[in-house]
């Protein structure tokens, strides 16, 4: 007695988030029932396996079919084979688009290539992601890579728009194709404490501030390539540390207004030019390319530890950045405000979101 | 030279890719209509071309504008080899040759290819200009409206029921043709796509035609269905019920086109030259001898009424083959009428005069205007044997004309014998398997109003009344048609739980839909007979008569398993009954569908009773009190669950008068299959007789196991095969509707029939129970209109498809007592007629005064009163949406919030202002997006009002495969088919300009897959009614009635 064909479609289409869940999370379809069966349905509603099976089949089979829209979402809102709810089109396209934190953070900055994808089975297996998903997901931003490249305008914009993604999901989509376009260092051992979420907030804040797109909005490319003439201007921020009369006042500057604010400041003081150079420093390399990619081994290096290492609160940090930031407008033989605000700007903000256990 | 079609090819969309070396597609199209084809440029590399083409234009004779479907082949030019075609779309044209239909079409339709499926779409504008033509020897029916509605449709009136109409034409069917051996599957699919379109072209021309003759201008309950004879032959029949009728509003819609107006006038008129029928000016005159059935031309006489033997107590019904081996056992008793008052016996004749002149006097309508049907019979139905391969002319159709002829003058005799001079919810069909054929009719007999046979006949208050069947429209239809003295079948008669003046039956069995004003308690119920016969394989004579002589019994075995169900539920009454027999190589497959339902004119049904029938055994004695103790538990529940509580007659059942001894002693026989033995047993169980069921041997005891099994649905949810589930009144606007196909591999091991029953019944009942999880989420809800159609594709397998649709209901008014009902229920019907007159005619008085007349019937008075006041039909839908508002505040709710979601998808998809800037780069190939479609097999939408029925959707596709393990197996492959199917009928929909389909139904679903080759095959066709529907309050009709003009404008505007 083997039922040879079941089939069940609706005029609109029928679909449960938890089976679609469990589809995008690549489980088989036995894996599935299993899951549903003992996540309640049985109870709840007096469901035979053989019911719960037929009815994750149609709804697999659906997600199959509609895969392949969901590759381009723009068509779902006008293809004709499914009737398928606005609210239903924008949880399909949203929840298709979701990535695990885990697995993100491990392919963060590298090639979307071929070559990656075949380490994906050792990703899944250390993440804990199953394959099916991992694949989907490495797709996922593949395909948004591909295709933002090659347009202009903002990028947050451009993916929103053509994936019909929230803000929120588009806003991480940019964090990764700037991460996969720059191919930003993140592996390291040192950077293993970062989450997606602080990467992705940086990514951000380097998209909004150091890329072409900061000042022209035109152009291609504009959000994932950084811009050029800053980087060049970057260099001039050099006296800031060759010069011992600026750098001597720097200190003094920010010592003055630090004092008696914290109970770290001795260490503040001691470090100072240490810590100095070491920010100058990643500004003036960032021409290189290499530099680009090592930029967050770099902060957390040069920056982070040894604050870490001094045990500064956040709040000391804070304290710390923003007086090292103004002081500098104060020194009257520095004339690279501006370029010193763009810079400092974002950096203050990547290393008050990066300092963290 | 009457007419000319236009059509312009404006666009494409999401093409395939057909050059793989620059993965873009150089897209031309064909447009071909009869002999005529024109093409568009070459659109160069590109998936979303943009033709923008010339009109082109066809001047064609309007006979070939109704049976040729214009024909449109995309394709992909190659400069070195053969142009590669992507798909084709047909059009039927016939929505545009009438008045009140859609006047464009226009819209994006998909790219169908019969191997790959769905692949891109194209929009396409197309326009008929019809021209006068006043050529009585016409061969053209333009103008006919067709309906497959089996009520007469929303905002019509019918001013004449003329009857039966029929039609049937027959092809070589193209995949059995020597060429198909040549050509390639998609060349044999397209030519057997394109013969079906124009065969049922030609055959709703010819329907048209006879309904012409007759003076009517409509078919409703259209019927039509193809039968794949294989090697015989390809026949499309229909049936149907000409009506004329007539708009209920006098401006006629908002929506007709000015420019197809005067054209199809001239066309609408049906021959003025005096041809019509006339029943019975001079009724009332014929009082003579009541001989009213003249001498029949069957060739059976007339041996006693009913044969004894004759197993079905409530089913007149018989089966014979072509061989005619044994003699029919005529039905043809001529007596009836004899004892009923002179009145009624008047009111009959008038009636048969007035039938009698037609050949048959059957409709195909289920759910009639209040005060058409006065008495119900029962349920009548004939089956016949065929062999296809003794067709002498296979590629005419006198053979089968003449089977449906035999068929249906049965049918006739039946509904005579039960003392019934018409057949309501007739249908036909039939089943195939090699060269044998099933033919089968039924309906139910029914005795009509003559008023509704004649001109003008509906305008109520006339001198008609007086031939007004005394009875209340609540119970008269139970009253028994026949004669009490000289019954058709051994019945039990009581006079009527409600008017006391008539007598009813014990049970009734039907296959319309209630009557609105019928008065029942609780709720109705999906039942189901499910039963599986083992037959030798055989063939040709000996084959056919050997299936012929199975028929009798399953009719009767299915017989005694609705009844048995019937009273499990405590229900008296089934309505919506449709048997079905599918024949197979080895095995007959019989399945029963029915809604039963308590109606309170009717006697309570009695329990059931367990008999054994070697007393002293006391393991047996235990085992058949614990069986009768779960059948009366099981009773107790359904009573619960269902909710009937009749009103507790007892003290006056005891005045009512016991039907004599001898009916009674009738009454068991007919339900007892050994009568001998049930005499002896004490029958006065209670005050009720028990029904018996004997347990001799282990079949009997698996037959009433199997009786337990079914399981109720589960809470929040009911059922019925009906176009509304008695009981339930106040449905919200959610729904949906769906197609379901299983398909069982019996394992080889020899199976006996017990076993058989139970796989094939545990398949029927998996089906529904996987419909209840799977629409859980709709709680409280209702499956409507649950349509089970078997089949035995091949050998061992059995085929189940249903189609049905799921509603949403408030359950805090679901408690409404029956007696609140004819409020609501009869409002809500004559409001439907009222306010569409209102709503499109800004001078409201006169309609007022014509439908205040028409509504006569109807507790009016104060909806009437409040009504007169309004101005504006918009201050009446406000009036309206507030008292709906008052009664249930979560059903507005509800609907308010779908109409928004229904808005926002007009809105294309949610998008913010700052988004659709860059979207309008993929938008100017896209248009607007794609509008919502609702489709249900029901001939209404809860919550909404349907305005305007743009046209009939018949469509037929077939879908192949050679990847079929690639496409996921059968189950992928029928997936992607039947959504594909809904796509296509969306789409078409769509282009008419409406939102809705329906009385929409899968007429076939025929699958062929042969794994082992890695292929399959299915054909499917559906039909329904194109509509425009609207919200009913307020706001929600400003909302919708502005997405329809929205959708109409960006159409129009793709088109410019």
């Amino acid at each position: 007695m083997a039922v040879e064909l079941d089939v069940f479609v609706g005029n609109t289409i029928i679909m449960s988030e938890e089976v679609y869940q469990l589809w995008l999370d690549g489980y088989t379809v036995n894996d599935a029932v299993k899951v549903r069966m003992e996540g309640g349905v049985l109870d709840e509603f007096d469901a035979k396996a053989d019911v719960v099976l037929s009815d994750t089949m149609d709804q697999y089979r659906t997600f199959q079919m509609c895969e392949r829209l969901l590759h381009s979402p723009t068509k779902l809102a006008n293809q004709l084979l499914f009737q398928i709810p606005p609210h239903r089109q924008a949880t399909l396209i949203e929840r298709y688009y979701a990535f695990d934190d885990v697995f993100v953070r491990e392919v963060l900055g590298k090639k979307l290539s071929k070559g990656t994808k075949k380490d994906l089975d050792d990703i899944s297996a250390k993440t804990g992601v199953m394959l099916k998903s991992c694949r989907r997901q490495f797709d996922n931003f593949k395909r948004v890579f591909k295709v933002v490249e090659e347009l202009k305008g903002p990028l947050v914009e451009n993916i929103r728009q053509h994936f019909l993604l929230s803000d929120k999901l588009a806003r991480d989509y940019a964090a990764i194709v700037f991460f996969a376009n720059n191919r930003f260092e993140t592996g390291k051992r040192k950077l293993q404490y970062l989450t997606f979420q602080d990467l992705a907030f940086c990514a951000g804040q380097l998209i909004n501030n150091w890329t072409v797109g900061a000042v022209d909005n035109m152009v291609e490319d504009m959000d994932v390539d950084l811009d050029k003439e800053f980087l060049q201007e970057l260099k001039e921020l050099k006296v800031l540390i060759t010069d011992k009369d600026l750098l001597d006042q720097h200190k003094s500057l920010v010592c003055t207004a630090l004092r008696g604010k914290t109970k770290a400041f001795n260490e503040m003081e001691a470090n100072f030019k240490n810590l100095s150079r070491g920010l100058v420093n990643i500004a003036t390399k960032l021409t290189n390319t290499k530099d680009v990619r090592d930029f967050f081994i770099d902060l957390v290096e040069k920056f982070i530890e040894p604050c870490r290492s001094d045990h500064w609160t956040a709040a000391d940090m804070k304290l710390y950045l923003t007086h090292y930031t103004n002081s500098a407008h104060i020194l009257d033989t520095f004339k690279h405000q501006v370029v010193w605000d763009r810079y400092m700007g974002v950096i203050k903000s990547c290393i008050f979101k990066m300092y963290h256990d | 030279m009457p007419g000319k079609l236009k059509a312009k090819i404006v666009a494409g969309r999401h093409l395939p890719v057909m050059d793989r070396a620059s993965d873009l597609t150089d897209a031309f199209v064909e447009v071909k209509f009869g002999n005529t084809t024109f093409k568009t440029d070459v659109y160069p590399k590109s998936l979303n071309p943009q033709w923008n083409s010339e009109w082109f234009k066809f001047e064609v004779d309007d006979e070939d504008l109704q049976d040729e479907p214009l024909q449109i082949t995309v394709l992909d030019h190659d400069t070195y080899s053969a142009n590669d075609a992507i798909g084709k779309v047909y059009i039927d044209i016939d929505p545009l040759l009438y008045s009140e239909a859609a006047s464009v079409i226009s819209g994006w339709f998909p790219i169908y290819d019969t191997i790959h499926g769905i692949r891109g779409e194209i929009n396409v504008l197309v326009k008929v200009e019809l021209f006068n033509d006043l050529n009585r020897f016409r061969q053209s029916s333009c103008g006919v409206k067709f309906f497959c509605t089996t009520s007469i449709p929303k905002g019509y009136r019918a001013a004449i029921v003329h009857g039966f109409v029929e039609e049937l034409v027959v092809n070589e069917d193209p995949e059995y043709q020597w060429i198909d051996r040549i050509r390639t599957p998609r060349a044999s699919n397209e030519a057997r796509q394109r013969l079906i379109f124009l065969m049922s072209g030609e055959l709703q021309r010819k329907i048209g035609l006879k309904v012409l003759e007759m003076g009517g201008n409509a078919v409703v309950g259209y019927l039509q269905c193809f039968d794949l004879e294989g090697e015989s032959g390809l026949v499309v029949r229909a049936i149907g019920t000409a009506c004329t009728l007539e708009k209920l509003s006098s401006g006629s819609g908002t929506h007709t086109h000015p420019n197809t107006a005067p054209a199809s006038n001239a066309c609408n008129s049906p021959s003025k030259d005096g041809k019509e029928p006339v029943f019975g000016e001079d009724l009332p005159s014929s009082s003579g001898p009541s001989t009213p059935f003249r001498a029949l031309p069957t060739s059976s006489s007339s041996p006693p009424p009913f044969s004894p033997s004759k197993p079905c107590s409530r089913q007149s019904s018989s089966s014979d083959t072509d061989l005619s081996l044994t003699p029919k056992t005529g039905m043809g008793s001529g007596s009836m009428g004899k004892d009923a008052g002179p009145l009624k016996t008047l009111l009959r004749q008038q009636t048969q005069t007035a039938l009698e002149q037609r050949e048959f006097p059957f409709f195909t309508l289920t759910s009639f205007p209040s005060g058409f049907l006065l008495h119900v019979g029962g349920v009548v139905s004939a089956r016949s044997v065929k062999l296809l391969d003794r067709i002498h002319n296979p590629d005419e159709p006198e053979t089968r004309d003449a089977w449906w002829e035999e068929i249906r003058q049965e049918i006739k005799s039946h509904a005579k014998a039960l003392g019934c001079h018409a057949v309501v919810g007739y249908s036909e069909s039939t089943s195939i398997c090699e060269e044998v054929c099933i033919l089968s009719a039924s309906g139910t007999a029914a005795i009509l109003n003559p008023r509704y046979m004649r001109e003008g006949c509906l305008d109520l208050g006339g001198s008609d009344q007086r031939f007004e069947d005394p009875s209340p429209s609540s119970c008269g239809f139970c009253h028994i048609p026949y004669d009490e003295l000289n019954m058709p079948f051994p019945a039990q008669l009581t006079y009527c739980f409600h008017c006391r003046r008539q007598k009813v039956p014990d049970v009734l069995f039907t296959t319309i839909d209630l009557p609105s004003d019928a008065a029942i308690a609780g709720k109705g119920c999906f039942i189901q007979a499910r039963l599986c016969r083992l037959k030798k394989k055989g063939q040709g004579e000996a084959n056919a008569t050997a299936i012929s002589n199975q028929l009798p019994f399953m009719e009767y075995e299915l017989h005694t398993q609705l009844m048995n169900k019937l009273k499990l539920r405590s229900m008296n009454a089934l309505f919506g009954l449709s048997i079905q027999i599918s024949v197979g190589e080895n095995m007959l497959l019989g399945l029963a569908s029915a809604t039963g339902v308590y109606l309170t004119a009717l006697p309570a049904p009695g329990g059931i009773q367990i008999a054994g029938k070697t007393p002293g055994d006391l393991n047996t004695e235990q085992h058949i009190l614990n069986i009768q103790k779960r059948i009366n538990d099981t009773i107790a529940k359904n009573k619960e669950f269902y909710e009937v509580n009749p009103p507790d007659l007892t003290e006056e059942v005891v005045g009512s008068p016991i039907p004599e001894p001898r009916l009674r002693s009738r009454l068991f026989r007919s339900h007892s299959e050994s009568s001998d033995e049930l005499s002896e047993l004490d029958l006065s169980h209670g005050k009720k007789d028990a029904f018996v069921l004997e347990v001799d041997d282990t079949d009997a005891v698996e037959d009433i196991q199997s009786l337990l099994t079914d399981a109720s649905p589960p809470k929040g949810f009911y059922s019925c095969n009906t176009e509304t589930m008695p009981g339930i009144y106040n449905w919200t606007s959610a729904l949906q509707m769906f197609t379901s196909v299983r398909v069982l591999r019996l394992s080889n091991a020899n199976l006996s029939n017990q076993a058989l029953n139970k796989v094939f019944t545990d398949l029927c009942e998996n089906l529904l129970k996987s419909f209840y999880f799977k629409l859980r989420s709709m709680i409280p809800c209702c499956l409507s209109h649950l349509v089970f159609s078997v089949a035995v594709p091949e050998e061992d397998l059995i085929q189940v498809a249903v189609t049905a649709v799921a509603m949403t209901f408030d359950k805090d008014q679901t408690q409404d007592k029956p007696a609140e009902k004819p409020i609501t229920k009869g409002c809500s019907e004559a409001e439907d007629q009222l306010q569409f007159s209102l709503e499109l005619c800004t001078d409201s008085s006169s309609i007022n005064s014509q439908s205040s007349s028409k509504n006569s019937g109807v507790p009016e008075s104060s909806h009437l009163s409040t009504r007169d006041r309004c101005s504006t039909w918009l201050e009446l839908l406000r009036l309206k949406a507030h008292t709906i508002r008052r009664g249930s505040v979560k059903t507005s709710r509800r609907t308010q919030s779908l109409a928004h979601s229904v808005s926002s998808l007009e809105h294309s998809s949610p998008l913010t202002d700052g988004r659709s800037r860059s979207l309008r780069s993929s938008r100017s190939f896209g248009g607007s997006s794609v509008s919502v479609v609702k489709m249900t097999p029901l001939s209404f939408l809860p919550g909404t009002r349907i305005v305007k029925y743009v046209g009939i959707i018949n469509m037929f596709f077939i879908r192949e495969t050679t990847s079929l393990r690639e496409e996921g197996g059968v189950s992928g492959f029928l997936h992607s088919f039947v959504a594909e199917v809904f796509a296509m009928v969306r789409a078409h929909v769509a282009a008419l300009g409406g939102n809705a389909v329906v009385s929409y139904s899968m007429k076939d679903c025929v699958l062929m897959e042969n794994p082992n080759k890695n292929q399959c095959q299915c054909l499917i066709n559906v039909s329904g009614d194109a509509v425009i529907y609207i919200r009913e309050t307020d706001q929600e009709v400003t909302g919708s009635t502005a997405n329809i003009r929205l959708s109409c404008t960006s159409s129009a505007d793709g088109a410019t």
